[in-house]
């Protein structure tokens, strides 16, 4: 028994602000103060709030270090651990009141509004110890599903539950399974998607480093419930950390009898396999994820046949996403009504966005669906820093849109969403300020699709390409009125013709940023302004004669030698030299220089 | 993107071919294997040259034709060598509404080479790369292993400078 328990963060945020070297220095200095037999070290999965990161949290009391540095460490054991008294300069100052007495974390802004149902077990378990999950019910709900249910009482619990595809466009999970179980096949798959390619959203991610069991135990219910006995991972090689611990994961659960031939004594057989994307975002469709299991190009497939009558090697396969799973498994132990009960009509459960740009507390959280955006960003999120004005908040990645101020208010769901011309995607939230400029951030996700698009259909290789050279036209000042016509017409030819979701959802940034930031376009193109400052063609830098002291600082330092002036006089910027770099603006201590 | 650095000959080895002839064998009869030793083959050789991508078709009696197209459909893959050092900057929409973009652009003047490309010394390469997941520390690059979070393009190339 270990009278204390330090939990400390080892998931891609931590450790890339250097949760290791945290680790090891405080398993150096437990054994230097002879501690070994009474605190233990656990590296968790994610927290949630990265913004903060390195994170360490010290049980039984609930401490919860922030910013931790390798330097404080010695501190932290010499006075917390040995001692009992909390350090508490170093404390996450949220959780630490004004008289002095710390609360609990479950009480500060960033989680007292989140209900924890697929992150659950994130930050609290050791996820390299199958031991630790199966003590939190762990393995539990599969159990039940082989020894009390019928496949088909599976399928009907989780039709009952309302779930919906975590993946991004909502389709109801129970309904999908239904599909592959009706159809015989020798062979049947159950797949994960875990190609987490929307840029800014690692929920999936999180899941897997914090809790991978969870997703092999609903695999596992899911290939009861079709009738398969292979499941296959397809996970980002970006993300090493998750792969080592669902390869760690895997091993286990084979050693336990959790995974392999005769699982639990049923007679039921199911194993796992890891396999690595190659970087390529259209693997997330699900035709071309199975085309890329199979060692080919990733190219989707047109649909019918679906996945569930010709799948993967041309067998009924189900894919669902890593958050899906997370979710199943609760659902089988509190029942459909439990599940259902959160939400709103149509949308049922929580959802986990990852929370991210222009925002305090950067991180993941999980709402109920529901949730206003208000609440994501101004109560969870702590708003935006430097006190500057919201402009956007962008979901869905580069398949979604930008939702303005007017739409804070709107519960989120799928079908609100899309809707005010969203969508959920996979859970990627980005704010985004007075700063960002709405034509530059469409033009930013069209070069993205078009870099991604995999070339097979017309519409997608050629009209993305098209779309994003007329928005590269408009940032440059060149655009016409004609062109924002000419491009809204095109994006809806694209959607309806483009073979797979990629290019049919493509050209949301654009129509989303039309729709309620035109008067930016019409800036560009009439004004020849960028109203954020972002465009570069578009921006012209001066001098401020009065305020210039003529130190020659900003003459030194530019590239093309655009700036000229006396010392001691007011410098000019020749207009025709300049390159807009901005290096100027950067030297310059006294605030002379103005950039419009 | 394209790299520019001029066509290195192919140097190869026995440990290396030996290496590779081994992951062959071993993935030989495995259905749809064809990305993953490619993933290994890369592992050993560092980058997949034509000679590297005619071993793999022939040892998995598959057309080169279809390795050539799976070597250029994915991202993962590189016809050309590397950089020394590889440096990758994240262009994922959280770091880049936090200017990630301004990283890579100094970083590129810098170095005098674009994105993508690798430096005439083979000292260095950079990538613009798409979202590593540690968005809570935007704008992210990393270099080799090494994450570097919360960057000003000045900071960036201070944090060059000490792999120069």
């Amino acid at each position: 028994m270990y009278r204390s328990h330090v939990l400390v963060c080892g998931g891609t945020g931590c450790t890339s602000s250097g949760s290791a070297k945290v680790i090891e220095t405080l398993e150096a200095e437990i054994v230097k103060n002879g501690l070994s037999e009474e605190v233990k070290v656990i590296r968790t999965g994610c927290f949630g709030l990265c913004a903060v990161g390195p994170i360490m949290i010290v049980y039984p009391e609930g401490c919860f270090y922030s910013q931790v540095k390798a330097e404080d460490v010695p501190e932290i054991v010499t006075e917390h651990l040995l001692k009992g008294r909390p350090v508490k300069h170093l404390l996450y100052k949220e959780t630490v009141e004004e008289d002095d007495k710390i609360k609990s974390l479950n009480h500060t802004d960033f989680y007292r509004k989140q209900r924890r149902v697929a992150l659950r077990n994130c930050g609290v378990i050791d996820p390299e110890n199958i031991e630790e999950y199966i003590a939190y019910n762990g393995y539990e709900a599969l159990a039940k599903c082989l020894t009390e249910y019928t496949p088909a009482q599976v399928i009907d619990v989780i039709k009952a539950s309302g779930l919906r595809g975590r993946g991004g466009a909502g389709f109801p999970t129970g309904m999908k399974w239904a599909f592959a179980a009706q159809n015989q096949a020798d062979q049947k798959y159950v797949c994960c998607n875990a190609d987490e390619g929307d840029p800014g959203a690692f929920m999936d991610r999180s899941v897997l480093e914090g809790d991978p069991h969870c997703v092999l135990e609903a695999m596992a219910i899911a290939g009861y419930a079709i009738g398969a006995s292979q499941g296959y991972i397809y996970v980002r090689a970006e993300y090493p950390i998750a792969v080592g611990r669902l390869e760690v994961a895997i091993k286990q659960a084979r050693e336990y009898g959790l995974l392999g031939k005769n699982i639990l004594g049923s007679g039921f057989d199911f194993d796992v396999e890891i396999r690595l994307g190659a970087g390529a975002f259209v693997c997330g469709e699900e035709t071309a994820l199975m085309t890329s299991i199979e060692g080919k190009r990733g190219e989707p497939r047109p649909r019918p046949p679906f996945p569930a009558v010709k799948g993967l090697f041309g067998k009924p396969t189900i894919l669902n996403n890593v958050e899906t799973y997370a979710n199943i498994a609760q659902i089988i132990l509190n029942g459909p009504e439990w599940f259902s009960s959160m939400g709103t009509e149509k949308s049922k459960g929580t959802k986990v966005f990852a929370l991210g740009g222009k925002i305090n507390n950067t991180g993941l959280v999980e709402v109920p669906m529901g949730t206003t955006l208000r609440e994501i960003i101004e109560e969870i999120g702590g708003g935006i820093p430097g006190g500057k004005k919201f402009k956007a908040a962008q979901t869905g990645g580069p398949s979604g849109g930008c939702i303005p101020a007017e739409h804070l208010d709107v519960p989120i769901d799928y079908d609100n969403l899309i809707a005010i011309g969203s969508m959920m995607g996979s859970g990627g939230l980005i704010v985004m300020d007075e700063d960002n400029c709405m034509v530059d951030i469409a033009k930013f996700f069209l070069e993205f699709t078009v870099d991604e698009s995999c070339g097979k259909c017309t519409p997608c290789r050629v009209g993305i390409k098209r779309l994003y050279e007329m928005l590269d036209k408009i940032t440059r000042g060149q655009g016409t009125m004609e062109d924002i016509d000419k491009m809204e017409e095109l994006c809806y030819y694209i959607k309806e013709n483009a073979l797979c979701g990629l290019g049919q959802t493509a050209p949301n940034p654009v129509l989303s940023t039309l729709r309620y930031f035109r008067d930016e376009y019409i800036a560009h193109v009439k004004d020849k302004t960028c109203p954020a400052h972002v465009c570069k063609h578009l921006l012209s830098f001066s001098i401020e004669a009065d305020k210039c002291k003529g130190c020659t600082a900003c003459a030194r330092k530019c590239p093309v030698g655009a700036i000229s002036g006396a010392v001691k006089t007011a410098h000019t910027i020749d207009q025709t030299k300049c390159i807009k770099c901005g290096a100027c603006i950067e030297t310059c201590k006294f605030g002379a220089i103005i950039k419009k | 993107m394209k790299n520019k650095l001029e066509t290195v000959p192919f140097k190869d080895s026995p440990e290396k071919r030996e290496k590779l002839n081994a992951v062959i064998a071993e993935f030989k009869d495995v259905k749809g294997a064809l990305v993953q030793v490619l993933k290994k083959a890369q592992e050993i050789y560092g980058y997949l040259p034509l000679e590297v991508q005619i071993a793999v078709a022939e040892g998995l009696n598959v057309p080169l034709e279809e390795v050539y197209g799976v070597v250029t459909f994915y991202s993962f893959f590189s016809l050309q060598p590397k950089g020394e050092h590889q440096i990758s900057v994240c262009l994922g929409t959280a770091c880049y509404v936090k200017g990630s973009g301004d990283v890579v652009n100094k970083l590129s003047e810098k170095l005098g080479i674009q994105p993508g490309e690798c430096t005439r010394d083979g000292k260095f390469s950079l990538t613009a790369c798409r979202c590593i997941g540690a968005c809570g520390l935007a704008p992210v690059m990393t270099i080799d292993d090494d994450v570097y979070g919360r960057l000003t393009p000045d900071e960036a190339v201070k944090i060059l400078e000490k792999y120069m």
